[in-house]
């Protein structure tokens, strides 16, 4: 095998593992924080990306349209916190999962009385539109370079947030002893708002940054959200750290499955059973990853609590 | 005791009579089950438009007679589908049957439909299992065989020379029948034919070993979501200066056309149908469909517009008599011929799938700067279903 496809799968592994990270950061923290399941973070997701998709045709411009997308999503955030979530946070788990639920059935009809029933149009920004030669001669998609970039600088942005600011302190402080919290003092219900319309802010970058490679479609949301979830379980929940890891290492054995098990297979297997078996196991892979760590790991790999 | 009997008997004959009065009664009741939310739900909205259009169009009637469509949301679930087919034939009493999206959801409702001996118009799924071995009188496509789309793709590979071809899919039934299909009219070397994952998001695997193989062109079955994905994806990649991408044509219309724009042009798909077919009916019902509804119609409104025709045209000839099952048998086998449909007149097989040419067509941008799935050629004509052969009907 060239060692130039090697590369560019690695890279594409890094890419894919960031592109979950955008969107299991803002789970990891709502989750860990509050202690709050929230399905209807793929919701957030997908109307981020939609807002996108109508700031970027209305100003006709993608940089111009992503912060609006950003504010409009995370105004949605909060007033979803305000309204509905702050009502769940004292009930059991199984609550939040049917009332976030109900919340992931009316999003999408609400999105689909605004924009319609089919997917909406939403493309890279001419500038990133092709493939760039990288040192060494190798063809790669210019804007899956930039979703690397906007990857690793909200990682350092939220890094530097969490250990070296006060909010980050009381968030801190909120996902590791919530009831010690409040004692000594911690306004909750403010930071709780504030730390969902910070993820709900997230996931509109998730969407509007992955919304130009992917279908802009009702029940986007639902899809990627699976895997969100693994990455944070993965990860630990509750530590943005934990989501960074788990989210690269998820990325990397998916894309690398996908990549290599079908070769592998064909080694020592007939023609068509590797090509039946590739895929079949590479589809499993990362769920098989998540039992592995969950057996020696039961917390996860970087837990927030205890 | 006695008095009761006979309430009961009264009763029952009361119950048939009435039963018998609804299916003489001179008004049409078509179940209309469809996938109208959802993911998929665009596809199901573009057949039950381009139905309606048709029923509006002939003034709220089909074959002479008042009709009532009642629309059924399957939510692309094969369970709730099989419930709403019992619930419209039991309780509604439809006197026709259509608009099944997904071949799954057909699988799960066509025995429903079978045994109540009503007759099912299909607007989009014609899956083979039904057009083959299974074959019934009570089922008529108005669409095309599963496979034909993929049959015409491969062929289409062959007229360009396309020597090295690599195929995608998901790796699911109807995935493998779609290479199956491409694969029994390609007559080139297939690099190789991969299964990706159902649902998948990132393609960017797959993309770096299409690169590395070096194929002159790609064939791709990647419906919904995940073909907007593919292409926005491959385009990005740099991919399509040197491999020709091919789809074909119920995955790469208007509906996708839409949310993927400019990365769309240069791709060549196969069809039963074109927006630009040159006869009048076409015309008709692509400015119609424009006026009713601000948007170029899909192969999936046709495909509606056509089977409601079809259902006008089979209910006339049959004098309205759709309870005569001989009559109104005969009737919709020669409804094709007769009935003006955007795509011309044509055969139906004994099968009950229609015998039609299918058209390579070019995605361009018209005049108008619209992007448009613009017709170039046709590729196969008179095209029958492959299954046929398996169907014992004459």
């Amino acid at each position: 095998m060239p060692a130039s496809l090697v590369l560019e799968q690695s890279l594409n592994g890094l890419q894919f593992g960031l592109m979950l990270f955008l969107l299991a950061a803002g789970l990891t923290l709502v989750f860990g924080i509050m202690d709050m399941i929230n399905l209807a973070h793929g919701s957030l997701y997908m109307i981020g990306a939609y807002f996108m998709a109508s700031f970027a045709q209305a100003t006709g411009s993608f940089w111009l349209g992503l912060p609006l997308a950003l504010i409009a999503t995370g105004i949605v955030g909060a007033l979803l916190e305000m309204s509905l979530l702050r009502r769940l946070y004292g009930r059991d788990h199984l609550t939040q999962v049917l009332a976030t639920f109900a919340i992931i059935l009316i999003a999408n009809e609400v999105v689909r009385i605004a924009w319609g029933s089919q997917p909406v149009l939403l493309n890279t920004p001419a500038e990133l539109s092709g493939p760039v030669t990288l040192p060494g001669g190798m063809q790669y998609a210019s804007y899956r370079l930039a979703i690397i970039a906007v990857g690793a600088v909200v990682a350092l942005l939220l890094y530097l947030l969490v250990t070296k600011t006060k909010v980050g302190m009381l968030v801190r402080a909120g996902a590791s002893n919530r009831e010690m919290a409040i004692a000594m003092g911690v306004n909750i219900r403010r930071l709780f708002t504030v730390v969902f319309a910070l993820g709900a802010a997230l996931c509109a970058l998730a969407g509007a940054m992955l919304g130009p490679i992917l279908a802009v479609q009702v029940g986007m949301g639902e899809n990627i959200l699976i895997l969100a979830f693994v990455v944070i379980v993965i990860g630990g929940i509750g530590s943005i750290r934990g989501a960074f890891v788990g989210a690269l290492l998820v990325g990397i054995v998916d894309t690398s499955g996908r990549a290599f098990l079908p070769l592998f297979f064909s080694l020592f297997l007939p023609p068509q059973f590797a090509s039946a078996a590739g895929p079949a196991v590479a589809s499993i892979l990362i769920y098989l990853l998540m039992a592995v760590v969950l057996y020696f790991r039961p917390q996860g790999l970087f837990p927030a609590r205890g | 005791m006695k008095g009761k009997l006979a309430t009961l008997v009264a009763a029952t004959a009361v119950a048939f009579s009435a039963s018998f009065a609804a299916h003489a009664a001179n008004e049409l009741k078509i179940g209309f089950i469809s996938t109208l939310s959802g993911p998929a739900g665009g596809i199901g909205i573009e057949i039950r438009d381009g139905f309606n259009l048709a029923v509006k169009l002939s003034g709220g009637k089909l074959g002479n007679l008042p009709t009532e469509v009642i629309f059924a949301d399957d939510t692309l679930n094969p369970d709730t589908g099989r419930q709403l087919a019992e619930r419209l034939l039991k309780r509604d009493r439809a006197n026709l049957m259509t608009g099944v999206v997904f071949s799954n959801v057909m699988l799960a409702v066509w025995p429903t439909i079978e045994q109540a001996k009503v007759f099912y118009i299909a607007p989009n799924a014609t899956p083979t299992s039904i057009t083959g071995k299974g074959c019934s009188p009570y089922f008529f496509s108005a669409s095309w065989p599963n496979e034909a789309h993929h049959e015409a793709a491969g062929e289409f590979a062959n007229s360009k020379g396309y020597k090295n071809a690599y195929l995608i899919a998901p790796n699911y039934p109807a995935g493998k029948d779609a290479l199956t299909g491409f694969k029994r009219m390609y007559k080139g070397n297939v690099v190789a034919e991969v299964y990706s994952k159902l649902n998948q998001l990132d393609y960017s695997a797959e993309l770096a070993q299409i690169r590395a193989a070096h194929p002159d062109s790609l064939y791709a079955f990647l419906p919904g979501g995940m073909g907007i994905n593919f292409i926005k994806q491959f385009v990005g990649a740099g991919l399509s200066k040197d491999i020709q991408l091919i789809l074909p044509g119920f995955v790469s219309d208007q509906d996708v056309v839409r949310a993927v724009g400019d990365p769309m042009l240069g791709l060549f798909d196969t069809s039963h149908w074109a927006y630009d077919l040159d006869n009048d009916a076409n015309r008709k019902f692509v400015a119609e469909f424009e006026k009713e509804y601000k948007r170029i119609p899909s192969l999936f409104a046709e495909q509606g517009y056509t089977a409601a025709l079809i259902i006008d045209q089979a209910v006339r000839d049959a004098k309205g008599k759709v309870e005569d099952e001989k009559a109104f048998h005969a009737a919709l086998m020669k409804a094709p011929e007769r009935a003006k449909t955007p795509r011309g007149s044509f055969k139906e097989a004994a099968n009950g799938t229609p015998i039609q040419d299918y058209y390579v067509r070019a995605l361009v941008k018209d005049r108008e700067g619209r992007i448009v799935n613009k017709k170039i050629g046709t590729i196969l004509r008179d095209h029958k279903d492959f299954w046929a052969k398996d169907c014992g009907m004459k």
